[in-house]
This record gives structure tokens, C-alpha cells and sequence, in this order.
């Protein structure tokens, strides 16, 4: 799954006069795209992140950045270009202290809110324009912290879409009571009312006596556990979990904090533990528009497994995280972090510690990886529960509602 | 604006009195600047474009009269003057100047020199959202001889001793031998939550610190603390783990008392968004037991432990040679001074730093040391591993090894110096009038002729002067409240 010919088509609706480009974020060998947006940045002072270490040449196009050479270091002290929230956000991105997709749109929700209470209007300018102008050095500033992840992508559009839609009339103060109750209102239903109803849904779908697989740390799936937990419904989990990040042991927590009986497997003894499993539950970092369900790294190879056992995989994703890119394979779009963080130590020893010296070596740390539709069986959504296929039809009637 | 910096130098150097009896410990000269410029070229280096500076009266005339003392720095300073006799501390600072502070502070001390990269600092300050951030640094030995010493270094300083976790950031435990009975204790609940602790002696604190406004705020209204290293720093470092910080209501309490109603409101919208945020984010900072992230503490210190790199705190006379050596590493003028008028046919070593407007004349050698503005040296001089300030005359065929001269002293003809210190304006005789100086003797201004013995070896007893005052061994005030479980 995933391997094989990468053939990539980036528009979604098709016409011939249409020609998008491709985001500058994937074509990091290309000489003159990397001078286009040094150029960008430097317009914007924003400081350039260098990459760091070897790329294995199939990822080549992809940043790489280090952990230990934050963007803070190339910034003046008290940053004055850039609003203090938004550069204590892009850190707590690049160091992993906001990690999670809920977690990081409501971050960047709130580091807005920051922005747009301190924002005053300039004189002989409009509150609708230039607003969305100090924005923009913001958004490029957190994309050279990390990427930024399709459902950030979807509430800066949606809050840029707000701030164009303010009436010229409308008076400074009014506006920005208005902006922040629509972050708050897009915040209570995107996120948090979506999470409801999602595990209203996923509940029907959970009967007493279950076993239930869940892979890495899913801030939505592992609320559908506790709540499913709360209405007393007896099932037990089965968290598995994958190096570098480990994140499992974090769900693991959060799961028998509550009370549920959990066990915890490392992802190669998935084909061992699976014939236990009656279900597997999934979370999403971003459905794209082909039904094809982007998540982190190891999240395919759970699903292909599990339908090799006939076992029903269920991904949970929230609407607000669809998006309109099609991928059919995790080569063209993805992240790379830092390679450092798959060196070990133990007992004193780091034995990948000079890897950069070998020359026939890369180290490789992908986060993220595509699931085809063949492999998921249904997505629970808070518009209901939809078969994979029926992704592109719901972003359609986004559309027209927006 | 995110950060304010404060320059505390209104210190007064007691433990060099030598040197700071007549100059001010802000303007000692350290490779021929004064030691406020490090600390400032520090904060103008990452950024910043305006200091409170906190000063003495004394200082601030100084600076804004005397010629040799050029600060050079872009930045907009603002002086705020204390009394000199006031003996306020660095706590006490920060409280006279509380209307001035708008956001969070950056409190830096007049005698830091350092190259350490800042942004580390405030790094942790900003990503954890924490209460407290300070830097320290591994001690290095200090290898040059002290003129004065009695020859082994005293151990008269007592060991600090800081606990951190296990990735080395988080300060979890500080305390000084001195306020320590018998032994180190260590509260179970920070054992509980923290079972690994890397307990460290042999750092030096910078005496840098970022401060939340609550803290300054704070500070209003605990009027009982006075210095900021001896006791805000413990206090805040206990109260991590105080059970009263771990309910809602937190040390910034005070400051919401003084807020309006709706601000109020519009900063628990916010923390019940920034809650959402560490709910759904998978990340933790420790593992091994049930608790959320920082164990549900709402107040956090962290510390950045430098391993390489200088950073030196000038406040003893063996910091101050240390730093005249390193020091200038930190700038990149030219060793000598274009303005100085030097004789072709001396030898001035490579590592010598030469003072504007100096005349140095012929077959003179000058090996690693520093000369100050406006000095005279004649022919025949040997300088030596040595510092000479400013306005000093050195007549010829001296030989200086190893000593500090002060200002506008003059060391007679044939004067042979050695691991000695003269005082400021002070005369040394031309030779058959007095002994010559020898091993490690201090040559002050209340003895009218010296006392030393011409023992070549074991070092003898530096003169005491009639007024005499012990170099004490400094520590600022115990804490002396009692610290609520």
C-alpha cells in the first residue's frame, strides 16, 4: 500500500484552462522554487530555515528540518516582527509540545484570538485587507516551524474568509468582537461538537464484549473510548504503538486513567494480536478528496493487515479536517522530522550517533502515511457515517454551503 | 511587546572591594570597557532596543560626564536611580520600578560577561509558559594568580546545590550549603512526581532570569522579599510544587484582583482554550505515571545549563582577571588602538589589548595584559600577564608581573612589581626609597608606606590597612519566611 508507481494528480475538479501549482513546500530540490520563497520570506523578514542532514534521495523534495536549530535563534529577542503568541506557538509546534491536529488548529485558533485583539487598523487602511496582510507573515512563520496540517489549512481559509466578509462600515472594535465569537463558534463546532456527535455514532458501533485496536495517540478516538466507557459499555483495548514517537503510551495513559482495561503492542506484533481484534478505530490527520485517509506513519499497515484478518476498520475524522487534495501514494506530499530523534541511547551508548559520517547511510522519519478506501470499511463523521467513497460528495456539499 | 529588559547595576561589589572603593562596580574597566557595556552589547546583540538600566546616582553621572566612559550602544536606555545608601536588593529593584513593567521581564545583573545564546533562555520561557528561566553555566577553574590571595583558593564559598530532571531543563530543587543543616532535603512530593534528579554543584549562575509580570506583580505585594537569587528564585522553585499552586487559584491571583471584570472573562475563555489545546495534544513531559503534562502544576521553572562557551559573573578579583583575559574574545576591535602612540621598537604581544590615547615608548614588552585609556609607559618596561587602568604612569625600567594596577596611580622609576595590587591614585616610590613588592601583596591607599616582607616563597600576610574591612564572603539574605506546604 502506498509503494509502487507514484503518479500524482493534484488538481481535484478538472478543467483544462485551470492550471494549479504545486505548493512550494513539495518541490524543496528545485533551485529556483527554494529562491522564490527565500525571496518570499525575506520580503516578509521572516528567517529562512535551513534543512539539516542527509535526505534519502526518494523524500529529496521535502524539508528536513533539526529540532536542536529552532527558527527562534535567527529572531530578535523580543520579537517585534513577529506577535509573541504566534512565535511561542511555531516553537511549541517544532518542539512537539502541541502535537495532534485538534490540538494544533485550536492553537493556532487561539494564537489568532491573541493576534487579532492586539491588531489595530492603520491609518487609511481597511480592517478586511490588511488584516489578512499581518496574517500572512504569521502563517508563513509557523509553516517553516512545522508544516502546517490540512485542518490548519481549512481554519485559515476559513478565517481569512471571515476577515474579507467584514463590512467596510463596520468599526474597529465591533469587528474584532465579531472575529473572535466566530473562532469561538467555529472552535465549539468543529471541534468540539463535532467530537460529540461523532461518539454518539461510534458508540451504535461499539457492543459489549469487544476488542478494540487503536493505533498511536488519536485525541478524537480516544474520547469515543472514554465516553463509550461512560455509558458503561464493557470492551477492552488493544493500543499499539510505533517508534520514534511513541505516542501510544500517552493514549495508554490517558486510557487507563479512566478505568479501561488496555493492552499495549508494539506495531510488529500487529498480525499476532490481531486475531483478538473485533474492530480497529482509526483517527485522521486529513481525508483527501479521492477517499484516500492521510494518518500517521504505520496506520496503512494496520488497515491492510487488519483486512487480511477480516477485521472492520473504522476511521473517525471530523469534516472540518476533509480536504481537496487527491494523493494516491505518501511519497509525493509529506513530512519529514528530524532524523535525529531514531538514534537511541542505552546504557550510555548512542550507536547512530556519528550517522551522518557513514556516507552510505540516511536515516528516514516520515510522519505520515496514505490508507486507499479499499482498506477502510467506514468513516465516522459528524455528518453521519459515510463510506470512504463518499468523502468528495460531503466537500461538494461544503461547498455550496459555503 | 513581548519582553522588557532590566539591567541591574546598582550592585556594589563588596567582594572586590579593592577595586570598587573608588570606581563603581558598573564602570570597572574589563579589556578597556566598562563592565556595564558586556551585559548591554549582550541585549543589543539579540535584539533588544530599549533597557531599564537601575543604577546609582554616581553611575549615572559618570556615564553622562565622563569622557573615558563611552558606553557606545544603540539602544535607549533609561536610567533609574536608587540611593546608593539604601541598601536595596534586587528584588527591591524590581519593585521600584513596577509602574515601568508592562509585560515580562528580563532581568540581567551589570556583571555578566557571556556569549550564550539567549534565545535558549527564552526559548523555554516561551514554549513551556513558564513562571521562571535562568541561565548557569559549568564553573571553569580560574588559572591566573590573584594578587592578594593567601595562596590557596578560599573555600570560603559555599556550594550551591540545584536539582534538575532528567532532560536537564526543568529546576526542580535549588539551595545553598549555607541554608542546609546537615544535609540536602528533599520533599517526597517532588520525589513522587520527579523520581529522577540530577543534583549538580559547581555551576555558576549567571544571575539571568526571565519573570512573568504576575511574579513582578507579585513582588508589590510581598514587600518581605528583597533579592531575587537568595530568595525569589528558591521561593518560586518550592512553590512548583506547593498544593495550593496546583488548584485553579495560582500565584497571579493578585494580579486578577487588579484586573477589569472583563478581562477577566476574556482570560478564562482563553485558558479554557489553551486546556483544550493540552487536552488534545498527545504530547507529555515525563512518563511513568498517571498525570497530565507538568503533573497538572500551573507554575514552571526551567533552567538552560551551558556547557561550553563564557560566562563569567565579575563580582571577586579573580572573576575580574579572568574576564580581563577573556573578555576580548567577546569584540572585535583591534588590539591596539589606533589613537595610542606606540614606539616601533617595542614588543607588545598578540594577546595585549593597548587603550586609546596611550604613549607606550621604547624597548618595552608587553605580554598578555591589558592597558587602559591615556596611560604613559616609559622605556624599559616589562608588563606581564598584568592589568593597568586608565591614567596610570609606569616609569622606566619597571617590571609588573602578574598584578592589577588601578587609575591614575604612578609606579616610580626601577618599581618591581609582582602578583600585586596598587590602589587607585596610588604613588610607588622610584627605587631606593622602598623595598621592592613581592608575592601577592595588596598596596592600598590608607598605608602611606608598604608593609610587605621580601620573602620570595611562601606567601606572607597581605597588609591589613587601619581601616580595615574584611572581603565577605557574600551572600544575600536568607530566606526568611517560612515556606507554606
Amino acid at each position: 500500500s502506498g509503494l509502487g508507481m507514484f503518479s500524482t494528480i493534484i488538481c481535484g475538479f478538472l478543467s483544462p484552462l485551470v492550471v494549479k501549482r504545486l505548493p512550494e513546500h513539495v518541490q524543496v530540490d528545485d533551485p529556483a522554487v527554494v529562491k522564490r520563497l527565500a525571496k518570499k520570506l525575506e520580503r516578509q523578514q521572516i528567517p529562512l530555515r535551513s534543512d539539516y542532514g542527509y535526505k534519502v534521495s526518494l523524500f529529496s523534495h521535502l524539508h528536513q528540518y533539526s529540532r536542536k536549530a529552532p527558527l527562534t535563534q535567527l529572531l530578535s529577542i523580543p520579537s517585534t516582527v513577529i506577535h509573541p503568541s504566534i512565535v511561542r506557538l511555531g516553537l511549541q509546534y517544532s518542539q512537539g509540545i502541541v502535537a495532534g491536529s485538534n490540538a494544533r488548529s485550536v492553537a493556532l485558533l487561539h494564537a489568532f484570538k491573541q493576534v487579532i485583539r492586539d491588531y489595530t487598523t492603520p491609518p487609511n487602511e481597511e480592517l478586511s485587507r490588511d488584516l489578512v496582510n499581518k496574517l500572512k507573515p504569521y502563517i508563513s512563520f509557523l509553516n517553516q516551524c512545522r508544516p502546517l496540517s490540512a485542518s490548519m489549512g481549512n481554519a485559515i481559509k476559513y478565517i481569512k474568509k471571515e476577515i474579507s466578509n467584514i463590512p467596510s462600515q463596520c468599526k474597529e472594535e465591533e469587528a474584532k468582537t465579531k472575529l473572535l465569537k466566530c473562532i469561538d463558534r467555529y472552535i465549539e463546532e468543529k471541534i468540539v461538537l463535532a467530537a460529540k456527535a461523532i461518539s454518539k455514532y461510534a458508540i451504535e458501533k461499539i457492543s459489549d464484549g469487544d476488542v478494540i485496536l487503536v493505533y498511536g495517540c488519536s485525541s478524537l478516538v480516544n474520547h469515543i473510548l472514554c465516553e463509550a466507557f461512560e455509558k458503561s459499555r464493557k470492551f477492552r483495548v488493544i493500543v499499539v504503538d510505533s517508534r520514534p514517537r511513541l505516542e501510544g503510551r500517552e493514549a495508554l495513559r490517558r486510557l487507563v486513567q479512566r478505568g479501561i482495561s488496555c493492552t499495549y503492542v508494539l506495531i510488529s506484533a500487529l498480525s499476532y494480536i490481531l486475531p483478538e481484534v473485533s474492530k480497529v478505530f482509526l483517527g485522521a490527520h486529513a481525508l483527501l478528496a479521492n477517499g484516500y485517509v492521510m494518518s500517521r506513519v504505520g496506520t496503512s499497515q494496520i488497515a491492510l493487515v487488519a483486512r487480511t484478518f477480516n477485521v472492520p476498520v473504522l476511521v473517525c475524522c471530523e469534516t472540518y479536517k476533509f480536504c481537496e487534495r487527491v494523493q494516491t501514494d505518501s511519497f509525493v506530499s509529506n513530512e519529514l522530522d528530524d532524523p535525529d530523534d531514531l538514534m537511541v541511547t542505552r546504557k550510555g551508548k548512542t550507536q547512530l550517533e556519528n550517522w551522518q559520517d557513514v556516507s552510505s547511510l540516511g536515516l528516514l522519519n516520515l510522519v505520515y502515511d496514505v490508507t486507499p478506501p479499499d482498506f477502510v470499511d467506514l468513516v465516522i463523521t459528524d455528518l453521519g457515517m459515510i463510506p470512504c467513497t463518499s468523502v468528495p460528495v460531503v466537500l461538494r456539499v461544503k461547498n455550496l454551503d459555503q | 511587546m513581548e519582553l522588557q529588559a532590566v539591567l541591574m547595576a546598582a550592585g556594589g561589589g563588596s567582594r572586590m572591594m579593592d577595586l570598587t572603593y573608588n570606581t563603581p562596580k558598573p564602570l570597572l574597566p574589563v579589556g578597556n570597557k566598562p563592565l556595564i557595556w558586556y551585559p548591554l552589547n549582550l541585549l543589543e546583540r539579540v535584539g533588544f532596543e530599549e533597557v531599564i538600566v537601575i543604577t546609582t546616582k554616581e553611575v549615572q553621572k559618570m556615564i553622562s560626564t565622563d569622557p573615558k566612559v563611552k558606553l557606545d550602544v544603540k539602544m535607549k536606555l533609561d536610567l533609574v536611580c536608587i540611593q546608593e545608601d539604601a541598601d536595596m536588593g534586587t528584588a527591591d529593584a524590581l519593585r521600584h520600578i513596577q509602574q515601568k513593567v508592562k509585560t515580562d521581564v528580563l532581568v540581567v545583573s551589570c556583571d555578566l560577561i557571556t556569549d550564550a545564546a539567549l534565545h535558549e533562555v527564552v526559548d523555554l520561557f516561551r514554549a513551556h509558559n513558564a513562571t521562571l528561566s535562568m541561565l548557569m553555566s559549568k564553573a571553569h577553574e580560574f588559572t591566573e594568580t590573584v594578587p592578594g590571595q593567601k595562596g590557596k583558593k578560599k573555600t570560603g564559598e559555599q556550594r550551591d546545590f540545584v536539582g534538575v530532571d532528567g532532560t536537564g531543563k526543568r529546576l526542580l530543587f535549588m539551595a545553598n550549603e549555607a541554608d542546609l543543616d546537615e544535609g540536602v532535603v528533599i520533599r517526597k512530593s517532588i520525589m513522587r512526581k520527579h523520581p529522577r534528579m540530577h543534583i549538580k554543584t559547581g555551576l555558576v549562575d549567571a544571575h539571568l532570569y526571565c519573570l512573568k509580570k504576575s511574579v513582578v506583580d507579585f513582588l508589590a505585594d510581598n514587600k518581605s522579599i528583597s533579592s531575587i537569587r537568595g530568595e525569589l528564585v528558591p521561593y518560586l522553585v518550592r512553590k512548583q510544587f506547593s498544593k495550593s499552586t496546583n488548584s485553579p487559584k495560582v500565584i497571579d491571583e493578585t494580579h486578577q484582583n487588579l484586573k477589569k471584570n472583563d478581562k477577566i472573562q476574556i482570560s478564562s475563555r482563553d485558558e479554557e482554550l489553551l486546556h483544550l489545546t493540552q487536552e488534545r495534544s498527545c504530547w507529555n513531559d515525563h512518563r511513568g505515571d498517571m498525570s497530565d503534562a507538568y503533573h497538572g502544576g500551573r507554575l514552571r521553572c526551567y533552567v538552560h545549563i551551558m556547557d561550553e562557551g563564557i560566562c563569567y559573573r565579575v563580582n571577586t578579583l579573580a572573576a575580574y582577571i579572568e574576564a580581563n583575559r577573556l573578555a576580548p574574545k567577546l569584540f572585535d576591535e583591534p588590539a591596539v588602538h589606533p589613537s595610542a602612540v606606540v614606539s616601533e621598537r617595542c614588543l607588545i604581544g598578540a594577546d595585549s589589548i593597548i587603550g586609546a590615547s596611550c604613549q607606550i615608548s621604547d624597548k618595552t614588552s608587553i605580554k598578555r595584559s591589558t592597558i587602559g585609556v591615556s596611560t604613559t609607559v616609559r622605556e624599559k618596561v616589562k608588563v606581564t600577564n598584568s592589568i593597568i587602568m586608565h591614567g596610570v604612569t609606569i616609569e622606566e625600567g619597571c617590571n609588573i608581573q602578574g598584578s592589577v594596577i588601578c587609575s591614575n596611580a604612578v609606579i616610580g622609576r626601577g618599581a618591581d612589581i609582582k602578583y600585586c595590587l596598587v590602589g587607585s591614585a596610588q604613588r610607588i616610590e622610584p627605587d631606593g626609597e622602598n623595598p621592592k613588592l613581592q608575592a601577592r601583596s595588596l598596596y592600598f591607599p590608607y598605608t602611606q608606606s608598604p608593609q610587605p616582607s621580601i620573602h620570595p616563597h611562601p606567601p606572607p600576610l597581605p597588609p591589613t590597612p587601619p581601616n580595615s574591612y574584611k572581603l565577605k564572603a557574600q551572600h544575600s539574605k536568607r530566606a526568611q519566611f517560612k515556606d507554606s506546604p
